[in-house]
């Protein structure tokens, strides 16, 4: 302990136009966990890209000294070699190759270009287990969860003789408990000598795990703090946003009205193994003015919920009541849906939202051309008149509505989804993660809008996989497992540990449905 | 690729094939010391090109979706053609009836792709691969494998006909010309400007922004100088050629119904993303049949115009007309990933085609070294397009490329 295995000088790195790096400094000590903090957009990905030679020596300037050499990777192999690994928050496996081709892609046992299976999946099977993977290796990659894949990319780092391994959002798409069981894996690493770098947004996670914590702001290191000091989760956001955020959640007085939505014995089938139940005989209610919403881990059968309710964009054998402002509805696709006044955010805003080489107008205009339209014909200029007072309400920065939306950052995409549904002027939005990947201040506009829209007398129904965000911003929980319903609670008798021990007595079958 | 082309995007790019389109015009007058704009070429031009042109305005729909393309158009063209060859040769139906007859069996054979690839779910690479070899199949069967011939005068017309004169001889500068065909130049012109003041009007009144007049000028005396010259060129020569106002009348409406319509929008935003797209209310299995049915319909447009032109149905008709129209979609900026792409570019991209052809034909350059020369404009022209994109569009793109740049 004490040596300092990486030691990053004066990085500065810049783009046509813009300087990404300023003059970053970060120094990481043998057998830490140093956690990367700042908005999106503040240099952490390019920082890390530079370290692992994605960006190669040349193409920024300052010094890298690692294990007391200066390096020059040029490539990504170069860096590998000399232990550095780096998991991206998009996994790179390939869905069709099994665990242990996808452990040894690039890196084969192979003697002449001839792979050696036998060592293959002897060599895989250890690997496994040391990140407490229990799969065959021959199974798919795309029949395992979320959770198991990142695993599958920590043992592929393990294979490659990683000494300093650098996670870029490792747990975006785990839920807590998988989360939880990745982060004490970095800690069991620690003991072996291996140095981790976690990039999270999860402010919870970095105190669980880290020992120091590296602060960036626009391209510049702030601050860079130690565990030891007992780090305040306010602390490092103010560090983060260069200001005092006292409050997280915006306050709201809620209006509660008239129930908007009622899902009565909500059942659903999946799509392709039709045997198998998503969602068990779920009954919701929603009303006017209110933020409800739902918790679960992942899994748990929220997001098909509100997709089959969403005029059955997902699942087979849907069987159920759906109620409107208290009228039987049969919504039998999603233009209907929508017409009925129904809006669903999607969790996944870069694959299931948004047209990235399309326009913020053509984007935020999708879901509802009726309103630019007469006759089916495009009123151009309305649209963008539209499109502006849309930008400017939800505060997208961007200098003109004509931009791609996939040169937008986290936020801003985030913010031109919610465009998109605010747009086509529903009754009940039904949000599934609507704060995913986006940094703590975008996440804080996403809730005042959410705020806004339930003060126009709205239902919103949320579901979030980050507990604090449910308890800071809803009116009623639902807790979801397997499928089924398992609690409903008020806001004042909800906590993170009710939530939770509600999930584990459910999972461990105490609570009988 | 400057900051600014990557800011301008789209637009500039097809700019960029008007500007090549241009240069080849201008290269080819020279090399053919001016063969290559004489009156008469001019309506071979069209002529020769009118099907390609039909055809890609009808493929750039399909290439919208996703970069689906159609292969068996080549085989429907022919299809289509040996329809109208029985109807109206052999069985001596009316013309007219036959037209219409064969614009339903367009329709229909459309709507049978369509259905396999939009409700059933078969790629449409096979899809059409197999119609390819199906409705070339059919065409052989039907005319049992001979070519019917000579179609009557009023079918003729569709293709190589010119629209009648109002007067027997009028003269403008000093030369014979064409009276009906300058008032129709005129006439465009003066519809095109009207219609642009209009518009601008309109916005004023509504107080959305406007463009310069200056700009406004300088586009209105560019296309108006442009179409004035086209127009009275063919007055020197027949006149208005009847498949120049099909094509007028194609790409006009097409054009419309990409960029202006609801419809339209939803085939690129299937394109873009599909599954946002279904998310987002886009019924897009029934924009899938639409697609492929339209396309049906055009290659029988296609048919019935080339039949007319070859003045015979043959079963070798059409054969890689397919391939004529998919690369000119391309050339014309059409991404081969879907969700970009203009019928103002397919229509350039044909063009390119059309004048390098004619251009190298005139030289007497053999056709087996043009193939080679339209291969490496296609294979320039998407490289340009793909180039660019990773420019401006996806951020790991974008890394990859200016690394590049800084390593190379």
């Amino acid at each position: 302990m004490g040596n300092i295995i990486l030691k990053m000088k004066d990085i500065t790195k810049e783009f046509p136009g813009v300087k990404a790096l300023d003059r970053v400094n970060i120094e990481v000590e043998e057998g830490e966990i140093h956690a990367l903090c700042g908005e999106n957009g503040a240099g952490k990905s390019t920082l890390m890209n530079v370290l692992s030679g994605i960006y190669p020596y040349g193409s920024y300037e300052g010094e890298i000294i690692y294990q007391g050499h200066p390096c020059r990777f040029k490539t990504i192999k170069d860096s590998e070699r000399e232990g550095i690994v780096i998991i991206h928050q998009e996994l790179a496996l390939v869905p069709y190759l099994s665990i242990a081709e996808n452990m040894f892609l690039g890196n084969e046992c192979a003697r002449g270009g001839v792979i050696n299976w036998d060592e293959t999946y002897q060599k895989s099977a250890r690997y496994m287990a040391m990140v407490g993977l229990h799969e065959n290796p021959r199974t798919l990659i795309k029949d395992i969860g979320v959770g198991k894949q990142q695993l599958v990319e920590i043992a592929k780092a393990l294979a490659k003789n990683v000494k300093l391994l650098i996670l870029d959002e490792p747990t975006s798409s785990l839920n807590e408990s998988d989360a939880k069981k990745l982060l004490d894996l970095l800690l069991s690493f620690k003991k072996e000598g291996i140095s981790s770098i976690i990039i999270s947004h999860k402010l919870n996670e970095i105190s669980y795990c880290a020992d120091k914590i590296t602060v960036i702001r626009d391209g510049h290191t702030i601050e860079t703090l130690d565990q030891k000091d007992d780090i305040s989760e306010e602390r490092i956001i103010k560090g983060m946003v260069g200001r005092e955020m006292t409050n997280r959640f915006p306050p709201r007085t809620p209006h509660i009205g008239e129930v908007s939505l009622e899902v009565r014995n909500w059942t659903v089938y999946h799509p392709i193994y039709t045997e198998r139940k998503v969602v068990d005989d779920v009954s919701i209610t929603l009303r006017a003015g209110e933020v409800v919403g739902i918790a679960g881990l992942m899994g748990a059968g929220r997001t098909e919920l509100c997709m089959s309710v969403f005029g059955r964009a997902y699942g087979s054998s849907i069987s159920g009541e759906l109620r409107i402002h208290g009228k039987p509805v049969h919504l039998r696709d999603i233009p209907q849906a929508i017409e009925a006044g129904l809006a669903y955010v999607t969790e996944d805003r870069k694959g299931d939202g948004l047209i990235l080489p399309d326009s913020i107008k053509h984007n935020s205009t999708m879901a509802r051309p009726g309103f630019i339209s007469r006759h089916g014909v495009i009123d151009k200029d309305l649209e963008t008149m539209r499109a502006k007072e849309l930008r400017q309400q939800l505060g997208i920065k961007t200098p003109t509505v004509e931009q791609l939306v996939g040169n937008l950052s986290g936020g801003n995409q985030q913010k031109v989804l919610v465009a998109k549904w605010i747009f086509a002027q529903p009754d009940i939005l039904l949000m599934d993660e609507p704060t995913r990947g986006v940094d703590v201040g975008a996440k804080y506009e996403i809730y005042e809008i959410i705020n806004d829209l339930v003060a126009q007398g709205k239902s919103v129904l949320m579901v979030s996989s980050e507990l604090p965000e449910i308890l800071g911003m809803c009116d009623r929980i639902y807790v979801m497992n397997e499928g089924r319903m398992i609690a409903e609670l008020d806001r004042s008798e909800a906590s993170q540990e009710s939530i939770m021990s509600y999930i584990m007595q459910d999972s461990k079958g105490e609570i009988g449905a | 690729m400057n900051k600014k082309s990557a800011f301008k995007g789209v637009d500039l790019k097809r700019f960029g094939m008007l500007i090549a389109l241009v240069i080849i015009i201008v290269l080819f007058t020279i090399l053919t010391k001016g063969l290559i704009l004489k009156p008469m070429n001019i309506g071979n031009l069209i002529n020769q090109n009118s099907y390609v042109v039909i055809l890609a305005v009808g493929m750039l729909l399909c290439i919208l979706t996703g970069g689906n393309i159609d292969l068996s158009v080549g085989s429907v063209v022919a299809l289509i053609g040996a329809c109208a060859g029985t109807f109206i040769i052999t069985l001596g139906w009316n013309v007219y009836l036959s037209i219409g007859l064969c614009l339903l069996i367009g329709i229909a054979v459309g709507a049978w792709q369509g259905f396999w690839i939009a409700y059933v779910g078969i790629p449409p690479f096979i899809t059409t691969l197999s119609g390819m070899l199906v409705f070339r199949g059919i065409t052989l069967l039907i005319l049992n494998g001979l070519t019917l011939a000579p179609f009557p005068d009023a079918y003729q017309q569709l293709s190589t006909g010119f629209l009648p004169d109002l007067v027997e001889s009028f003269t403008l500068f000093g030369g014979k010309s064409n009276l009906l065909c300058i008032i129709v130049g005129v006439l465009a012109v003066v519809v095109f400007c009207v219609a642009q003041l209009m518009n601008n009007a309109n916005r004023k009144r509504k107080g959305y922004e406007c463009e310069t007049p200056a700009a406004m000028a300088v586009k209105m005396i560019v296309v108006s100088a442009v179409v004035l010259w086209v127009f009275y060129t063919l007055a020197q020569y027949r006149g208005v050629p009847t498949v120049l106002i099909i094509l007028a009348v194609l790409v006009l409406v097409y054009s419309f119904f990409t960029q202006n319509t609801v419809r339209g929008r939803h085939l690129y935003a299937i394109g873009g993303n599909m599954k946002a797209a279904r998310l987002s209310g886009v019924r897009t299995k029934q924009m899938m049949f639409f697609a492929y049915t339209n396309m049906g319909f055009i290659a029988s447009v296609a048919g019935l115009v080339f039949a007319a032109r070859l003045n015979s149905a043959s079963p070798v008709a059409g054969q890689s007309f397919e391939m004529d129209a998919i690369a000119s979609c391309f050339i014309g900026g059409a991404s081969a990933y879907g969700g970009t792409g203009t019928v103002g570019g397919a229509l350039i991209g044909a063009l390119i085609m059309g004048v390098l052809n004619n251009g190298m034909s005139i030289m007497g350059i053999s056709s087996n070294a043009q193939q080679v020369v339209k291969g490496l404009v296609l294979l320039i022209a998407v490289a340009v397009d793909v180039i660019g994109k990773q420019q401006i569009q996806l951020p790991f793109l974008r890394k990859r490329s200016s690394n590049r740049s800084v390593s190379g």
